[in-house]
């Protein structure tokens, strides 16, 4: 089984505690991180927000999401894409991310998405 | 071609267990093979037992149910995702103390291995989100 290595294009798109999708996300890297696979996140529309410092989650008792993602190098999973528009569109700079991301513009991001194996989108 | 299928809608609040079905009926019929199908996040409610629609209306885990046991199909219902939402086999009820399972037959809980699995060996994943 573990001969089998795919490129993995996981697509967050929902803002880090409004829904279960932001730590659904990540915990499906980190499995697949564990199968070696090859790993790629990008990060669409309100997902940005996820890439925000400083989260300050204990008001709604939830789990501050930021150490989960600053784990993720070391997974090996390192390749981070962040929708320029998107950043853009609401009013975010890479300055105030959390992670190094590359940015993408929406062609980019077409390829991007065409050049993995398998896409699971959250 | 060999499908897997992520779900994570809840099944009435969302359309996406529904579209879902669809779609793996149709590519059923169309000589396609479902390797697994995925039940995460608010869609693990669709392995609930106690789900009761009004009779007029699309009976979600019955109707997965039914396709699965058609075509043998695997549904595997996200263990951690289940657990937190009250979806719990006899033994995971047991395990928590609880009065009793209630996770249909025909499906079962695991881990997000399966659906890593799923992905590696089938040609496509399809994702169907809320």
């Amino acid at each position: 089984m573990s001969q089998i290595k795919k490129s993995f294009l996981l697509i967050n798109r929902q803002a880090p505690y409004g829904s279960s999708a932001a730590r659904d996300a990540l915990d499906v890297a980190l499995t697949a991180s564990v199968f070696e696979q090859d790993i790629s996140l990008l990060f669409l529309a309100d997902g940005v927000f996820q890439l925000l410092q400083n989260h300050q989650p204990q008001g709604i008792r939830q789990k501050n999401l930021s150490a989960n993602l600053a784990a993720l190098p070391m997974y090996d999973i390192d390749q981070i894409f962040v929708s320029a528009t998107a950043m853009q569109a609401r009013g975010l700079t890479k300055d105030q991310l959390s992670l190094p991301a590359e940015l993408l513009d929406d062609q980019q991001i077409a390829a991007l998405i065409s050049r993995h194996d398998q896409v699971m989108s959250f | 071609m060999i499908f897997s299928l992520l779900i994570t809608g809840a099944p009435y609040s969302s359309q996406s267990v529904a579209t879902a079905y669809q779609f793996a009926r149709e590519a059923l019929q169309q000589g396609h093979t479902i390797h697994r199908v995925f039940f995460y996040a608010d869609a693990v409610h669709t392995g609930s037992a106690l789900a009761t629609p009004p009779q007029d209306e699309m009976h979600i885990p019955d109707e997965w149910q039914q396709l699965a046991s058609d075509n043998q199909l695997d549904l595997v219902v996200c263990i951690a995702a289940a657990v937190r939402r009250g979806v719990l086999d006899d033994g995971e009820a047991k395990r928590h103390e609880k009065n009793g399972g209630n996770l249909k037959d025909n499906y079962h809980l695991s881990g997000l291995g399966q659906l890593v699995e799923a992905a590696m060996v089938s040609d496509r994943m399809m994702t169907f989100a809320p």
